[in-house]
């Protein structure tokens, strides 16, 4: 039995109807095709699918569609109007905080998550909040230094 | 310059290109990447009526199959096609080198885990529920599930094969010090974010499309078109990135592409086969769980007289590309140090797991750990601090320089790379402080250590040491740039454009990285054994210098000068006391009709293998570097922390610093995960019971040394590699086994300085504590 949600997605209307088992992820890579999101584990551990739900990180392998009936999704895909970059998304390719970019959606939505929760944080606060956000490639160091450095950015633009 | 009004313009005129190489530019996709505008197959638009796949797996390691009834998955809802080996049009077989590998069970399984029937549905939930209603009969079958049953079974992939050099007999016995001892090593599961995927699209004339995340374009392209019965120019193999590789993707990503191609052959629809994490995990190979043993002597000094190794290689049920990572774990054996008298016997266990197979170094790393014990234990024996025997053990000049492969070592740097390190971080200092440190607490220990990697550069496969590339310039003067390299996050990519715009002396962003394809560079070698930049920086240098001569030739004839009087530079070519715009010159050869397109090829020149015999060189040359790593441990717990770690590596000179030094960081993060938090549990049944991150724990954020220094080791390769660069994907991954030494060092700390304590890799918190409970006992019984 499909049900209608109604939803805004990165700044956009949306009405659509889905199955109950349907999972926010799938619902934004499929019916939306909104595909930088991304799925690494499927399980809610990795955090390549994080996105933000009325303003809060969240992973979208774990909630269901209809769960976000009524709520605000942004996607990495909604966080700068084509050709800009959200100042996390510069300091992430500024600071080499990414090799294969598979986890790097994830990091950025994490990341901003991190700025707003802790404007002044420290690396250890920074390592401590990444750490439901799995990368492979780099050791974290980019990463880090790329949160740090977007929380200043965005700390200074909103001042 | 006599005319000092021209200064200010020539200076300009002349400024360095953008993306040269050597410059640490941004990954060429890094924009996308942050924006979520990089595309990965499962991100792909999918083609109308695409099918998903699931693969049904044997739920025993080794079983007949005496009856498959699968009636109830055709008629269940969504599914369009049922495929067992029966429907394999072509050959039921996978094998990367050897043909044991059957695509899908046919009869008989060998690993838990093992597809049996593969299923196309309309949705992955659908695939999934039918597979489910399958009527499968087995009967079970003894099975072999360590290394410990294969070798009292005598089950191998091949005849042990001995390397080695020297008398080790008679030196074992003369020494006034022999020593014997083992070491488990766990194997590593890849863990790359994306997991397997394919997408095959069907076409005309049976042909097929294949986007696969996959490092062996060309190998794939080939399998499939076995699996499907055709020749190769009918299967096209197209890879844009992955979302990380590691040595997984590159055999791996064969099974379920080519299951992929049958499928959509078979229906006329595209089929996608995305795994999901659980799934990939127990369906695809990994690093080798090994077993060392060894027998060494040695004088006063620590130096090694005779050394005999017995390297256990636990392979899995079939060959995949086990046998060249054997032979790599005994290439590694001696890591950096000269063995006077060595032999290295290697058994290749054949057991009834999951192939096991490529994972960053290849073999390398379980051959380093073995030798890096010897020299803890041989330190620990006499009492001296390990890195002073290590100092004693390494390769110098003439007459300690040839390997146990009896390859000269001629471009030997570690005793500076040690040397530098040491006074770097005031090594002396930092073992008294953690001396002191272990004095003053009861229940933490620090430990410390500072190991080396010598690693041996190129596919020891000889003919694997070939690339290809195609390059076109088009007549506005923007470049086309394709080679037979795969990009996997390593930067690869990046680094071959700044070859290219390095050569035409153009900005970077005038070169257009893209996917390989197996329609534009044939016959490829896996992005593979790192040698990625090496083989493609060059053939890519080969194809932009034939297009360069065509031009300079062109400006030769047409403006009547020597072609000594014409340089690139800038974004522009200078011809005798006048200039024109790179552009502008392109468009000109374009309408005097001047090709502008041509491949490149490279092939290493200079090595030569005779594995009979296991001698030759092997290598074009060694990749060097060293790490210093601090830890504590947790005496009661078992819980370690690495503190610190100063890394000195040599990568020759860096195409792109940025680039080789995430390899660095990553590749030792990787290593150390390996050594450390990440543990395969399996059953009795043969069943990993650790295939999801739940249970399978890679490093995090918060893992990474609290100091970490990496410093590019200043040097220039002796060879002609492209820019005089040396490889960088495997090696740093080797200097993580400094952590390891480390937490042996910690544990030995709680002895009498002289008991090896038996700590195995990796050492959890477990392991750890296992150690430490069994220096203790030693302690008691007053026997240490």
């Amino acid at each position: 039995m499909a049900l209608s949600i109604n939803l805004t997605v990165n700044g956009e209307a949306v009405t659509k109807t889905v199955e109950p088992t349907c999972l926010l992820v799938d619902f934004l890579r499929d019916d939306l095709q909104l595909t930088g999101t991304h799925v690494g584990c499927d399980t809610s551990q990795c955090g390549a699918c994080t996105i933000h739900l009325d303003g809060q990180p969240v992973k979208a392998c774990t909630i269901l569609a209809v769960q976000a009936d009524g709520a605000e999704i942004l996607t990495i895909e909604g966080l700068a109007p084509e050709g800009e970059l959200h100042p996390m998304q510069a300091a992430f390719a500024q600071h080499h905080g990414l090799q294969c970019g598979f986890c790097t959606p994830g990091m950025v939505m994490t990341g901003i998550g991190i700025a707003r929760q802790h404007p002044d944080a420290d690396e250890a606060t920074i390592r401590r909040e990444l750490e439901g956000n799995l990368c492979r490639c780099t050791g974290y160091q980019n990463i880090v230094k790329a949160v740090a450095a977007g929380t200043r950015l965005m700390t200074d633009s909103e001042s | 310059m006599s005319d000092q009004s021209m200064a200010p313009d020539t200076a300009s005129l002349c400024d360095p290109i953008h993306g040269g190489v050597a410059q640490p530019i941004t990954h060429d996709s890094a924009h996308k990447h942050v924006a979520g505008a990089a595309f990965y197959v499962d991100d792909l638009p999918e083609p109308q009526d695409m099918l998903h796949l699931y693969a049904a797996q044997s739920p025993h390691a080794h079983a007949r199959i005496t009856s498959m009834n699968l009636d109830a998955v055709r008629q269940a809802s969504g599914v369009v096609a049922v495929i067992t080996a029966a429907d394999i049009p072509g050959h039921n077989q996978i094998g990367a080198v050897f043909k044991d590998e059957p695509l899908l069970a046919d009869g008989e399984v060998f690993y838990n885990g093992h597809p049996v029937f593969v299923v196309a549905a309309k949705s992955i939930e659908q695939a999934r529920a039918a597979a489910a209603l399958a009527k499968i009969d087995y009967e079970v079958l003894p099975a072999i599930l360590g290394i410990k049953d294969a070798h009292e079974a005598q089950s191998y992939l091949e005849p042990p094969q001995s390397m080695g050099r020297g008398d080790v007999k008679t030196a074992l016995n003369r020494a006034p010090h022999r020593l014997s001892g083992h070491l488990s090593v766990n194997g590593q599961d890849h863990f790359y974010l994306e997991g397997q995927v394919s997408l095959a699209i069907p076409g005309e004339d049976g042909d097929v499309h294949v986007y696969s995340s996959t490092q062996h374009p060309s190998e794939l392209q080939h399998l499939v078109a076995e699996v499907l019965g055709v020749a190769s120019h009918s299967v096209t193999v197209e890879v844009r990135r992955m979302g990380g590789g590691f040595g997984g993707k590159e055999s791996q990503a064969a099974i379920f592409a080519a299951l992929a191609a049958v499928a959509a052959k078979r229906t006329g629809r595209a089929a996608k086969f995305r795994l999901d994490r659980d799934d990939d995990m127990i369906i695809t190979g990994k690093r080798h769980e090994a077993e060392i043993a060894y027998d060494v002597s040695f004088d006063t000094d620590g130096r090694i007289d005779g050394i005999r190794f017995e390297q256990f290689i636990k392979c899995g049920y079939a060959a995949d590309l086990s046998l060249a990572v054997s032979d790599r774990a005994m290439f590694h054996a001696d890591n950096a140090y000269y063995l006077p008298n060595v032999e290295i016997k290697s058994f290749r266990c054949r057991t009834n797991t999951v192939s096991n197979t490529a994972f960053r170094g290849f073999g390398g790393p379980q051959g380093v750990i073995g030798i890096e014990r010897v020299m803890d234990a041989i330190a620990l024996h006499l009492g001296l601090d390990a890195l002073q025997v290590r100092k004693a053990n390494l390769y110098g000049g003439p007459g300690r320089d040839v390997t146990p492969y009896h390859q000269q070592v001629t471009d030997n740097v570690i005793p500076e790379i040690i040397g530098a390190l040491e006074k770097e971080t005031d090594y002396a200092k930092r073992r008294a402080a953690v001396k002191a440190f272990n004095a003053a607490h009861r229940w933490q220990k620090k430990g410390l250590a500072l190991t080396p990697v010598k690693f041996g550069i190129s596919f020891t496969t000889k003919h694997l040491n070939q690339a290809g590339a195609l390059v076109h310039v088009y007549s506005d003067g923007s470049v086309h740039l394709n080679h037979g390299g795969t990009e996997m996050g390593q930067g690869l990519m990046v680094k071959v454009a700044q070859v290219v715009a390095e050569e035409f002396q153009i900005d970077v962003d005038r070169v257009k990285v893209t996917a390989t394809h197996t329609g534009k560079v044939p016959n490829t070698s896996a992005t593979a054994a790192s040698s990625g930049s090496d083989l493609n920086g060059m053939a890519a240098q080969a194809a932009a210098r034939t297009i360069k001569e065509r031009l300079v030739d062109f400006i030769a004839e047409s403006r009547g000068l020597p072609k000594d009087q014409i340089r690139f530079q800038s974004n522009k070519v200078f011809i005798g006391n006048d200039f024109v715009t790179f552009d502008d010159l392109v468009h000109e050869a374009y309408l005097a009709r001047i090709s502008l397109s041509s491949t490149g090829f490279y092939k290493t020149p200079d090595i030569h293998y005779d594995r009979d015999s296991h001698t030759g060189r092997p290598f074009y040359y060694f990749a060097y570097g060293a790490a210093l790593s601090e830890v504590v441990i947790d005496v009661l717990t078992g819980e370690s922390r690495v503190l610190a770690v100063d890394i000195l590596h040599d990568v020759g000179r860096s195409l792109n610093p940025a680039v080789d030094l995430g390899q660095i960081e990553g590749g030792f993060i990787q290593g150390m995960g390996w050594l450390t938090t990440e543990e395969l549990v399996s059953d009795a049944e043969g069943r990993l019971r650790t295939h999801a991150p739940s249970t399978y724990k890679i490093p995090v954020a918060s893992d990474r040394p609290d100091a970490f220094n990496i410093t590019l080791f200043s040097n220039t390769n002796r060879e002609a590699t492209i820019h005089r660069s040396k490889a960088v994907g495997e090696p740093p991954f080797m200097l993580a086994v400094s952590v390891h030494s480390a937490l042996l060092d910690a544990v030995a700390s709680l002895g009498d300085g002289t008991q090896l304590p038996p700590l195995d890799a990796p050492a959890t918190p477990e392991a750890i504590l296992r150690a430490v409970e069994a220096v203790t006992a030693q302690n008691e019984r007053g026997d240490g």
